[in-house]
């Protein structure tokens, strides 16, 4: 099988993120990669443990994105490729769905694509469905578990993580597949990945070896502001008993309209 | 001068960070309680090949740097002290002794079992009577034929009754008009007979890790589980002090990074007088000399990283980095607490286990005291450190990844 993840290179969720000028920044805070993606891979590497094939890793960004490339090869990824331009520079979901789109047609013969459920900067999550449709393949997005993936007859059944529940939803391959957490914890870098991935070369490939035209981004971001400060009022509340500290905080949660 | 990380030390930072924030935070308070050690630590650890580190790749270990196993000692003990004394010991003081001094047949059914953390090791150099004063040792083994036949009991052993494997010190000439020369290096296997061990308990600080004792009756160990040469055992155990306290170093620097970052939080969480408590100077004052220590503790141990890489002589760096770190660790976290108040003499928050597991790295690995001899003693020139038979390997990172 020939499997993608695509990975976002993204600011530490530890970092400090903060509105200036109308701008997010989060000062010099290490970058890390996705935690999302972390699933993303998992879930890559345990399809290729089953089925056999190799796990390239994808990442649209700058230079620094390398690293959630390397981390992605230290987990077990077998290739990593960079795409990076400088006309990428604001480049929002569609125009990023368009490039991945690109890399993994030129990469060619591609079974399934697996990306984490949003990324934590812009936490926008359609990157995914977005890259299906301009692949034309089923896009099954928000999937917590694979019951099947069958490389001969060419089908796939997941389970997704909706709100109403678990939805049950077949599909053909090739397909883009988004995950959540329920997939399954992510396995830590191995050294023996460690060793490989500080060896790697990342190929970059830039818009003109896709040979794909993008359209100009579509959402913009002029200007960011905090959302306003809200009051907090806190009260401890207190009783004879818990059952009396329960009753008072049950009537307190209606008479507040919280429930 | 670069004083950049490579991505492989970042990407090892990253790794042991993981697994002692998920997996050991959430239950280190429970085990530290109950002065036992997580029965998943070591598992954990040889899975994850955290017991083979800085070890050649054809020795069954990891071919990383000696940098990489200093930040990987600051990333364990930033979480828990006892992650990085098993470090100190297992790695440090056993299976470096052995990648310098031992044999390749000693490499091959010693130390690659231990890099793949199937054996456990530890190291017994202190007894009841000898601590600073290793020439006090009064283990023997007396030789007969191609063995040995080993008496005596050590004191203080970490993972004493978990290891596999102990690197003991035991005296075999007591007519040496110089006592240290009549000592001499074993490699014992704990499952020999005559062999038995204990814990020891009521512990001040370390409490999730295992300090213990171990005896020697009678115990025959045979000519091809001597390390080195007759004699030759207090020169080994201390080059196997240069490598046990770069872990310390490294360990105590993670001690004082996790007690700055513990007072950073609860000094712009806590309020007092209508400010933040990080508003105040004297607070701010003690903020300060924690981040001086952090960021002086790091560059030493680096040093000595670096030299250990290049193969050059270090005991002078290492024991002023192991020195300098374990003070400053626990004036850290002493003053963490400070800032803490009522609430950092709780084990509600984690800075009162730090500064308990802070002491015990100012008497253990050479006590302070004895390392401010070794630096007044090098600027003085009263001391210099004659070359070895067996150097600490420099890092080759060719030869040391060589995938088997």
């Amino acid at each position: 099988m020939k499997i993608v993840v695509c990975v976002k290179q993204v600011p530490d969720t530890a970092a400090k993120v903060v509105v200036e000028d109308g701008q997010v920044t989060w000062g010099d805070a290490p970058l890390v990669i996705n935690p999302w993606d972390e699933y993303a891979v998992e879930t890559a590497l345990l399809q290729e443990e089953a089925h056999g094939g190799e796990v390239t890793a994808i990442s649209v960004g700058g230079e620094d994105a390398k690293e959630a490339l390397k981390h992605a090869l230290a987990m077990g990824c077998s290739n990593a490729i960079l795409v990076s331009d400088p006309s990428l520079k604001n480049a929002d979901s569609l125009v990023t769905s368009q490039v991945l789109a690109a890399a993994i047609q030129k990469l060619g013969d591609v079974d399934v694509v697996f990306f984490g459920k949003q990324a934590i900067d812009g936490d926008v999550g359609v990157t995914a469905a977005q890259t299906a449709r301009i692949l034309g393949w089923p896009s099954l997005t928000l999937v917590s578990a694979i019951s099947e993936l069958d490389p001969g007859t060419r089908t796939i059944s997941v389970e997704r993580s909706v709100e109403e529940g678990r939805q049950v939803v077949s599909g053909e391959l090739p397909a883009v597949v988004s995950v959540v957490k329920d997939i399954g914890e992510p396995r830590y870098p191995s050294f023996m990945g460690i060793r490989k991935a500080s060896r790697a070369e990342i190929p970059l490939w830039n818009l003109a070896e896709l040979e794909v035209e993008v359209s100009g981004p579509v959402v913009e971001w002029p200007e960011l502001s905090n959302p306003p400060k809200q009051e907090v009022v806190t009260e401890i509340i207190s009783g004879a008993s818990s059952q009396e500290i329960a009753e008072t905080l049950a009537e307190k949660i209606i008479e507040e309209k919280v429930l | 001068m670069d004083f950049a990380l490579t991505d492989e030390h970042r990407m090892v930072q990253h790794m042991v960070k993981e697994f002692a924030q998920k997996e050991v935070t959430p239950i280190i308070k429970e085990y530290d309680r109950k002065q036992e050690m997580a029965p998943f630590v070591l598992p954990r650890m040889a899975e994850l090949g955290i017991l083979g580190i800085s070890i050649p790749v054809r020795y069954g270990g990891q071919g990383m740097d000696y940098i990489a196993l200093g930040l990987a000692c600051e990333e364990l003990e930033a979480v828990d002290t006892t992650l990085r004394v098993v470090m100190s010991v297992h790695f440090g003081l056993n299976s470096l002794a052995l990648l310098q001094w031992g044999t390749e047949a000693q490499k091959e059914k010693f130390l690659v079992p231990q890099a793949r953390g199937e054996k456990i090791a530890c190291f017994g150099l202190t007894e009841s009577g000898a601590g600073s004063d290793v020439a006090a040792i009064t283990s023997t083994a007396v030789r007969s034929g191609n063995k040995y036949l080993v008496n005596g009991e050590k004191m203080w052993i970490s993972l004493a009754t978990k290891a596999d494997h102990a690197l003991i010190v035991a005296r075999t000439n007591p007519n040496e008009p110089d006592p240290h020369d009549g000592l001499t290096a074993f490699i014992v296997e704990m499952d020999r007979e005559g062999v038995t061990s204990g814990d020891i308990h009521g512990k001040l600080g370390i409490r999730a890790g295992s300090t213990g004792w171990i005896a020697f009756q009678d115990v025959e160990i045979p000519l091809e589980n001597r390390l080195g040469e007759e004699g030759e055992g207090f020169k080994i155990a201390m080059s196997c002090l240069d490598n046990g306290r770069y872990t310390v170093a490294a360990g105590a620097t993670g001690l004082i990074r996790a007690s700055l970052e513990s007072s950073l939080n609860y000094a712009q969480e806590r309020r007092a007088f209508g400010r933040e408590i990080g508003k105040f100077q004297l607070v701010q004052q003690k903020i300060a000399h924690m981040v001086k220590s952090y960021e002086s503790a790091k560059l030493l141990y680096l040093r000595a990283g670096w030299m250990k890489n290049q193969g050059k002589r270090n005991t002078r760096e290492t024991s002023l980095a192991k020195w300098f770190a374990t003070d400053a660790s626990f004036e850290a976290a002493s003053e963490a607490l400070q800032i803490h108040g009522a609430y950092g003499y709780s084990d509600e928050y984690d800075v009162e286990r730090y500064l308990r597991n802070a002491k015990g790295a100012i008497i253990y690995e050479g006590t302070s005291e004895i390392h401010q001899l070794m630096q007044a003693g090098y600027a003085l020139e009263y001391r210099e450190d004659a070359p070895l038979r067996c150097e600490l390997p420099a890092y080759d990172v060719e030869s040391w990844q060589i995938e088997t």
